[in-house]
């Protein structure tokens, strides 16, 4: 790399992608760059692990999504057999160009500002290039995630400053855009199953495939009326009823990557054993789901049947404990706080179960509650912050 | 009677070439041609130069004084003559240097009443020099001529990486220590406290009230006992002051003569044998590491200080305030690290568990690199883990960068100094400097509010 890098330098013929250079550049190699001021020494981590953690933490709930993604199709085709290497490969087909579109437009977009503003070009986007064909539906048109990833990187991002400025989480906030610019397209019984074939893999879904809409989706238009129907309005794309163990493990329709609870958990002890997730947030964003979907279940009535559904199944079903573990965490967008960090948690769980039990016209809370408690984040932070200002003060005055 | 602090958030930073226990501290002064002493460890004070070149000087007499209280002195620590004053942009006066004229006349000092009447007491330390190595809370300046202290804190021990402590005092020293302690007395209406690891290295100091401190660094900071007895309040003025310092004072008083020498830890890895010297004030920092530096061929970085607020210094330089240690680390901007980032190697010091060397016990070699690059502020509560103050640093931080005056008084902006803030320096991925912010939040307050 150092031989090239006259070429890069103001004046030399590549100048203009002196950001790309020094991206890359950073990225093979540790910053040679000693300190000046303050401390001599610094800790190793620096903000390329953290995010390539996390990156880590998401690969369990990747693979699985890949393979998931192959099973609701052979499901919804009417196979009986279903082949590991074959499901795993049709999903890495189906998920692979959403991922290379989402990391083209998001990385471009970030290369050409970087170079813009003279910087060297940073890690942030690594996260949520990898988030947001996770936390979309398997069918979404590649245009549409193109369209909303640019909206999202250059509007909630870029123009507060880049990476560590977003007063929004990013990836939500494409996946949000997709839903209310395309809701058609983006929700409904069609888009969470992959029905053509690809590349030879797979074939296509028979015409009288019951359902492929997600547990959630079934049963907020299920009409039910006590726990047992909403148990029975949750069927797989066969037909078959549904068990708990089921949702656990993730084998249900749903966003690519946030089906499987199981692999959840697993990016979740990933990202609290390296201390990169808060689990306050996270352990808070559990504890509000389960104290809230209580609530529901208690003052059930049959206008909304989603208030049927158990502890359990409320924080397996749809993309909650994605969010709680993935979204919520994300240190720029969520509390800064410890106290804060406890309430931001805890209301994110309570606002995903509300919105997704007594809003029929949205199945899933997760991705609106999330959002909602990230532009509520600083005013929370800003109460705990006070308190720390009012003790200060008070003891001033007494000090008088 | 003393006072107990446990300090739960902290680091110990754990670093070879660490000074082996139960060293002996030479007789004799290590020689040096010259001495120099910079202007620019005085934080808060502008120097009004009363010598010039090739002046005479005795030891203890004036070299500047402050610009702001003529009766605000820096004294050469050695009797000889001034070689040179250096001045650098704008004629800044960088250091004074002085050739060294061992067992040189010395000032003696008139110390009839200082230790029983405040304007004599202080008086005594203004021209003694010794006035100039106090800090106060806040900003972390040397205190004004004629400041009140609400309060006055010494730093018993010091738990900064390397750092290295007396196991115990000689009766002689104590007497000292008590001495200074009654002097410091009278410059106060409130307490002197004296904090200390454990009663068995430092007993009970007459006059002061002890404060026995135990947990991780920053125990030794003043900050830290401040915040944990009683915090600076806006108007609130503290003195702070090492023990080192406080030996000075006491001997001063007991004997009217400055003592010019210190005693200097060389530590850290590139260090062949690390080990105790005794030096001027100021000394050069090249007699001290002679023939004592690992020959790796590598780059190497020589501090003035211990690795989290020390100075960087050439090795044709001169030592600094504090005085007290020199750290030799590798520079390490001879390194190629392929990937660093993903790097499992057991080397890598990290407080993140995702390296493996999270869970050794052993002492690690670290170089100067930043290891990463410059970020925004993006994780949150990395501050917090080693700030053991109730002051939310994170948000303090950002209102010095947005120079918002209200709002830095309202986080407490008045107890912190640069040096509380090493450790989140240190672990912060982001690798803000932290402590350049603060000091400059520091400065701006106190130009806009004076």
């Amino acid at each position: 790399m150092d031989k090239i890098r006259p070429a890069f330098e103001p004046g030399g013929k590549l100048h203009a992608f002196r950001s790309v250079y020094d991206g890359m550049d950073t990225f093979l190699f540790t910053p040679r760059e000693t300190s000046r001021s303050g401390v001599h020494i610094h800790d190793s981590m620096d903000s390329k692990r953290t995010m390539i953690i996390v990156i880590v933490a998401l690969l369990p709930c990747l693979l699985f999504g890949m393979y998931n993604t192959g099973y609701q199709h052979w499901l919804a085709t009417g196979a009986t057999v279903f082949p590991f290497w074959e499901l795993l490969g049709y999903g890495f087909l189906a998920i692979l160009p959403t991922l290379v579109v989402a990391y083209a437009v998001g990385l471009g977009i970030e290369f050409v500002v970087a170079q813009w503003r003279n910087e060297e070009i940073q890690e942030g986007f690594l996260v949520t290039g990898i988030l947001i064909p996770m936390i979309c539906p398997v069918e979404t048109p590649l245009w549409m995630i193109a369209v909303a990833t640019a909206f999202s990187v250059i509007f909630v991002k870029e123009v507060f400053g880049g990476t560590g400025y977003n007063i929004f989480n990013v990836a939500l906030v494409t996946r949000a855009f997709l839903f209310f610019a395309y809701p058609a397209q983006m929700s409904g019984d069609k888009v969470f199953v992959s029905s053509g074939s690809i590349l030879g893999l797979g074939g296509n879904a028979t015409a009288d495939a019951l359902t492929c809409a997600t547990p959630l989706g079934q049963v907020a238009t299920s009409g039910a009326t006590n726990a047992a129907q909403v148990q029975a309005a949750i069927t797989d794309a066969a037909g078959d009823p549904v068990s708990l163990w089921h949702m656990f493990l993730g084998l249900i329709p749903g966003s690519f990557g946030e089906t499987s609870t199981l692999c959840i958990l697993i990016g979740a002890v990933i990202l609290l054993a390296t201390g990169i997730a808060s689990w306050r947030i996270i352990l808070s964003a559990f504890a509000g789901a389960a104290v809230m979907s209580l609530i529901a279940a208690w003052g059930a009535t049959p206008t909304y049947p989603a208030a049927y559904l158990s502890v359990g199944e409320q924080l397996c079903l749809g993309g909650f404990a994605f969010a709680a573990v993935f979204m919520a965490p994300d240190p720029v967008t969520s509390c800064r706080t410890n106290v804060g960090k406890y309430i931001y948690g805890f209301l994110v769980g309570v606002v995903a179960i509300i919105i997704r039990v007594y809003n029929n016209g949205y199945p899933e809370g997760a991705m609106l509650s999330v959002l909602l408690m990230n532009a509520l984040a600083p005013l929370i932070d800003y109460c705990v912050v006070e308190a720390n200002v009012r003790r200060r003060m008070k003891r001033a005055k007494a000090a008088e | 009677m003393s006072i107990a602090i446990k300090v739960k958030k902290g680091l110990d930073i754990r670093i070879s070439g660490a000074i082996a226990p139960g060293a002996q501290v030479p007789a004799a002064v290590t020689p040096s041609a010259t001495i120099a002493i910079t202007p620019e460890d005085f934080t808060g004070i502008i120097p009004k130069t009363e010598v010039h070149e090739g002046d005479a000087v005795k030891a203890g007499q004036p070299l500047f004084h402050s610009k702001a209280d003529e009766a605000l002195k820096v004294v050469s620590p050695v009797a000889g003559s001034v070689k040179a004053v250096v001045r650098g942009e704008r004629r800044k006066i960088e250091r004074f240097i002085v050739e060294v004229e061992p067992d040189g006349d010395a000032v003696s000092f008139d110390t009839a009443d200082a230790l029983t009447k405040p304007e004599a007491a202080r008086a005594l330390l203004l021209a003694s020099g010794l006035w100039a190595m106090m800090r106060q809370r806040p900003y972390d300046i040397v205190p004004a001529a004629g400041a009140v202290a609400r309060d006055i804190f010494v730093t018993g021990f010091d738990s900064a990486p390397l750092a290295w402590n007396r196991d115990s005092y000689t009766p002689d020293q104590l007497r000292q220590l008590e001495a200074g302690v009654k002097l410091l007395s009278l410059l106060t209406s409130g307490k002197v406290y004296l904090s200390r690891r454990s009663a068995s290295v430092l007993p009970d100091i007459q006059g002061a009230e002890m404060v026995n401190v135990t947990g991780p660094h920053p125990a030794s900071n003043a900050g830290t006992i401040i915040a944990a007895i009683r915090p600076v309040n806006k108007g609130e003025t503290v003195f702070c002051l090492e023990i080192d310092t406080l030996l000075r004072i006491g001997a001063l008083a007991l004997t009217g003569k400055t003592d010019g020498t210190t005693i200097v830890a060389v530590t850290g890895s590139e260090v062949a044998q690390p080990q105790l010297v005794k030096a001027y004030i100021g000394s050069e920092i090249a007699p001290l590491i002679k023939d004592n530096i690992d020959a790796d061929g590598r780059h190497h970085r020589i501090i003035s200080g211990n690795v989290l607020t020390g100075v960087k210094v050439a090795a044709d330089s001169y030592l600094r305030l504090p005085y007290r240690q020199i750290t030799v680390i590798p520079e390490g901007d001879d390194v190629d690290e392929f990937m660093g980032w993903a790097s499992f190697s057991p080397k890598k010091q990290s407080t993140s568990p995702s390296f493996p060397g999270h869970f050794s016990h052993k002492a690690f070699s670290p170089d100067a690199r930043l290891l990463g690059g410059r970020r925004a502020m993006i994780m949150s509560g990395q501050y917090d883990k080693v700030f053991p103050m109730d002051i939310l640093p994170e948000y303090l931080i950002k209102a010095i960068l947005s120079k918002d005056i209200d709002r830095m008084e309202q986080l407490g902006i008045y107890e912190v100094a640069p040096e509380d803030f090493a450790l989140a320096e240190y672990v912060d991925t982001s690798k803000l400097e932290l402590q350049k912010i603060v000091r400059e939040g520091l400065d701006y307050l106190r130009k806009e509010l004076s």
